[in-house]
């Protein structure tokens, strides 16, 4: 197998993009990220997308945008799992390269979500859920994380001034992000003000509906020292996956989000390294609980920890452990699909020393953490200064 | 061949609508509807409760009664409503699906205004009787439309009772010793297809529809089977409001005493095709053996079914098997305004 | 949104609560299974849940999605069951959500739960309420 590593970033401004479609946006974020990794071909497009089908009502993505980038003729393809495909289509991207069947890749994740209203959106994102034995009875993807939430209460005293500190943090991060959605400064009051969603979780523990997307182009290490000039190059150290059930009913713990645990556990041993090694880190903050579960799952606290930390500072920019520095899915927004490619662009920014007010100090190794669903799929992707 | 009733069930939806609310948006005397009509609040369904709904709780309370009858050996399953919810598409087969009546059964809807629930109950028994079907299933339920601000707003109600016959001797709760049925063409009450609300003939529903029908179907099967109103424990009367069915009572010669415990009306309003079911229902729900009870249900239109029972030994055995109907209509109440009201029935129309 | 024919299709696990018990290891899965999550065994036997359990965990839906209009606030919970199996369920007929506790005691009723519109099917399964 060989070592893989991450040559271009692209971001674009995310938002409601009322002016741009699922192509322009997608066409941006991938040329800026061919741009940023100075190569003008490439061998193969993946294509991270929960639902441009529901969305925009566009299948075939892959070669459409391939044809969108006047790239016809190359292989691409689109992976899916709900809001960890994103992730997913660079982890097929990285096995595709480091086994050798291609060099260069584009990396891609995109979501054109307001083109339906609310409902529709609330309706495709609870597609996610198990269709038959959760959404037939009305549940919403806030009332699946609220419910973990309520036992995550009940079981290690998680209050919901920890989530709003989430909230909180986060948009502070996102203030210092020129591509977030929001711009806002927000207080643990005003999250604990804010509309009731699905208690117990509110408006502002919530990420967003968002337009958006996210490119990276990867290569061989080799290939990637020729073009890295004087910037550090960042290998793809270690990559994670794992499922769960997606109906909660089926799942033994509901404090715990076992298919992050596991996707974790795997990109450690993959990258032989450990939570304490992680410098700075970009979490599945979908709903503010669900960033005080992960860094448990991770391992960067312990169980029932995640709300302290969160309350005391530990995630914040000059934390113990930063997580989310971009903003978040929180600030940031959530274009499902691009959200995990994002998460490895704000990574690599760091890594690079390129992310400007929000840098973490010293930021050698780095980690994303991407899910699926409620829960139901996880991917953990460490990258490190080589 | 005995045959009678071997389990019986009732279900009353939680919420409440108090006749002062309803009064008071359509700018009516609420104390002279009350003193008139004899009506203190109504109950309301849900949302999510309908005639197929109510029929199978109150069904699968029937069968707690049953003393054990598996619901694949019922042979036949009616349900009398004047609102299912589908007008081409059997409210039964949903019912008998989630009883596990189906598929080796007779199923039908009903209807007949108001008597629809006793229709079943006249099938389900003679069915039985006939030899046809070891078991058969009965049921009265609807979710009453009135229109807004008509005097009918004042008493539609919701509910079910579902009665299982047999032939079981061990299992026979309350023997049915005569049945009779009085039926002319009489226009007092009708709804036209498409129509959302009923209309009615006003006082026209009143002598010659309900008291010439119940009077003539009583004094039927009073002739029939010589008994007297002083031989009856019970006697229930369709009870469209709280006034009517006592009116006709006292008519025909019985007590207050004998009328009281199956007079549900003046707090649980006119269920329509589950009115004199629930009657019923709330009498076996304390009758004791021996005992004699009448039953005349009316529909508009119009008919009268009339039945005699006669309460037997097990009947005390299996009362406390399932809700009681009068212990639902007293208790658990959740009381509604008029605006959840109107959402909840679909009184208020949404932009499409 | 379902169609007629995937709504029929579970008609006897929403209607009448089947599961299946797996003959290797007793694990009952609602709704039935072809592959038994406990031991991967496919030997199954039917069974008819009880309407009694307890609520696991719950939330107070006030955005509803698209189907649910007009209903919040929608209370969802997940239900335990006596025989042990789990079951996403609203909870209807609580005077007042803020009453709703983990632990509390429900029942099952069959209830209406969707429906195509005004014109088309209506779909039917089962509620919690307060036991
Ligand atoms: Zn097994």
């Amino acid at each position: 197998m060989r070592d893989v590593a991450i040559i271009g970033v692209g971001m674009i401004p995310w938002g409601e993009l009322w002016e741009d479609s699922l192509r322009t946006i997608w066409t941006r974020a991938a040329v800026a990220a061919l741009e940023d990794a100075g190569v003008d071909t490439v061998d193969l497009i993946t294509v991270g997308c929960m639902s441009s089908g529901l969305f925009v009502g566009q299948e075939h993505l892959a070669s459409m945008v391939a044809d969108q980038l006047g790239m016809p003729g190359v292989p691409a393809s689109r992976v899916e799992s709900a809001c960890a495909s994103g992730s997913l289509a660079l982890r097929h991207a990285f096995a595709e390269v480091a086994a050798g069947l291609v060099d260069i890749a584009l990396v891609t994740g995109v979501e054109k979500m307001t083109d339906v209203d609310g409902g529709a959106a609330t309706y495709t994102l609870g597609t996610a859920a198990d269709q038959e034995y959760e959404s037939f009875h009305g549940i919403t993807f806030p009332g699946l994380y609220a419910m973990m939430a309520r036992v995550h209460m009940a079981h290690y005293g998680t209050t919901s001034r920890q989530m709003a500190a989430v909230s909180m943090k986060n948009h502070a991060n996102g203030l210092l992000n020129p591509n977030a959605q929001y711009h806002l400064k927000v207080s643990i009051d005003d999250v604990l003000s804010s509309t009731p969603v699905a208690e117990p979780l509110h408006l502002l523990d919530c990420s967003p509906i968002t337009d958006g997307a996210a490119a990276l182009v990867i290569a061989p290490i080799d290939r990637a020292r020729d073009l890295a000039g004087r910037r550090p190059v960042v290998r793809i150290a270690g990559s994670g996956m794992a499922t769960d059930t997606i109906a909660l009913a089926d799942r033994e713990d509901l404090s715990r989000l076992r298919a992050v645990e596991l996707s974790a556990e795997r990109a450690y041993a993959m990258a032989g390294k450990k939570p304490s090694d992680i410098h700075v880190a970009e979490v599945h903050d979908c709903f503010t609980i669900a960033e005080i579960m992960t860094t448990e799952a991770l391992g960067f606290f312990g169980p029932g920890e995640g709300g302290p930390a969160a309350e005391k500072g530990w995630t914040a920019l000059d934390g113990r452990i930063p997580v989310n520095p971009s903003g978040g899915l929180k600030s940031k927004g959530h274009p499902v699909g691009a959200t995990g490619v994002a998460q490895v662009c704000e990574i690599v920014n760091q890594l690079r020393g390129e992310a400007g007010q929000r840098q973490v100090k010293d930021a050698r190794v780095g980690l994303t953490q991407n899910m699926g669903g409620s829960g139901g799929s996880s991917i953990v992707h460490i990258l490190e200064v080589v | 061949m005995k045959v009678g009733i071997i389990g019986y069930g009732a279900f009353i939806p939680r919420r409440r609508i108090k006749l002062e609310e309803i009064a008071a948006v359509w700018g009516a005397d609420a104390t002279s509807y009350k003193r008139g009509l004899q009506l203190h609040e109504k109950s309301v369904p849900g949302k999510d409760e309908d005639t197929i709904t109510m029929s199978v709780e109150a069904a699968r309370r029937a069968f707690l009664r049953s003393g054990g009858v598996e619901p694949e050996r019922v042979g036949a399953l009616y349900i009398g409503s004047e609102s299912h919810p589908y007008a081409v598409k059997p409210s039964g087969t949903v019912v008998g699906e989630a009883l596990g009546i189906t598929p080796v059964a007779h199923v039908a809807d009903l209807e007949f205004a108001c008597k629809a629930g006793t229709e079943g109950m006249y099938l389900a028994h003679s069915l039985v009787k006939a030899g046809e079907v070891s078991y058969a299933m009965g049921i009265g339920a609807d979710t009453s439309q009135g229109a807004p601000g008509d005097a009918l707003e004042y008493s539609t109600a919701a509910g079910a009772a579902a009665f299982l016959f047999g032939a079981d001797e061990d299992r026979i709760l309350a023997e049915v010793v005569a049945t009779y049925s009085w039926t002319t063409d009489t226009p007092d009450f009708w709804r036209r297809v498409h129509m959302h609300y009923p209309r009615h003939g006003s006082r026209f529903t009143g002598e010659p529809a309900y008291f010439r029908h119940i009077t003539s179907s009583a004094k039927g099967i009073m002739e029939r089977t010589g008994f007297e109103p002083k031989d009856f424990a019970h006697a229930v009367f369709h009870q469209p409001n709280g006034k009517f069915p006592i009116r006709v009572g006292k008519r025909l010669g019985f007590t207050m005493e004998q009328l009281e415990t199956g007079w549900l009306s003046p707090w649980l309003g006119n269920t329509y095709s589950g009115a004199s079911p629930m009657g019923l229902t709330a009498v076996l729900d304390i009758a004791r053996p021996g005992q004699l009870i009448l039953l005349t249900s009316f529909g508009s239109g119009a008919g009268s079914d009339s039945f005699v029972f006669r309460i037997t030994d097990r009947l005390p055995e299996v009362q406390e098997l399932a809700p009681i109907t009068r212990v639902q209509l007293d208790n658990d109440k959740i009381y509604v305004s008029y605006g959840q009201y109107a959402s909840l029935r679909g009184k208020i129309r949404m932009g499409e | 949104m379902l169609s007629p024919a995937r709504a029929w299709r579970e008609y006897p696990q929403r209607y009448r609560l089947e599961a299946s018990r797996c003959t290797e290891c007793g694990k009952i899965s609602y709704p039935p299974r072809v592959v038994c999550p406990g031991c991967r065994g496919r030997q199954f036997e039917t069974v008819t849940l009880s309407r009694e359990g307890t609520v696991v965990t719950f939330t107070v839906v006030h955005v509803p999605p698209a189907g649910f209009e007009g209903q919040a606030p929608l209370i969802l919970a997940l239900v335990e069951l006596k025989e042990g199996a789990r079951t996403m369920v609203q909870l209807a007929d609580v005077p007042d959500p803020s009453q709703v506790r983990i632990g509390m005691p429900v029942r099952l009723e069959f209830r209406k739960i969707a429906e195509e519109g005004e014109a088309g099917t209506i779909f039917y399964g089962h509620k919690a309420v307060p036991a």
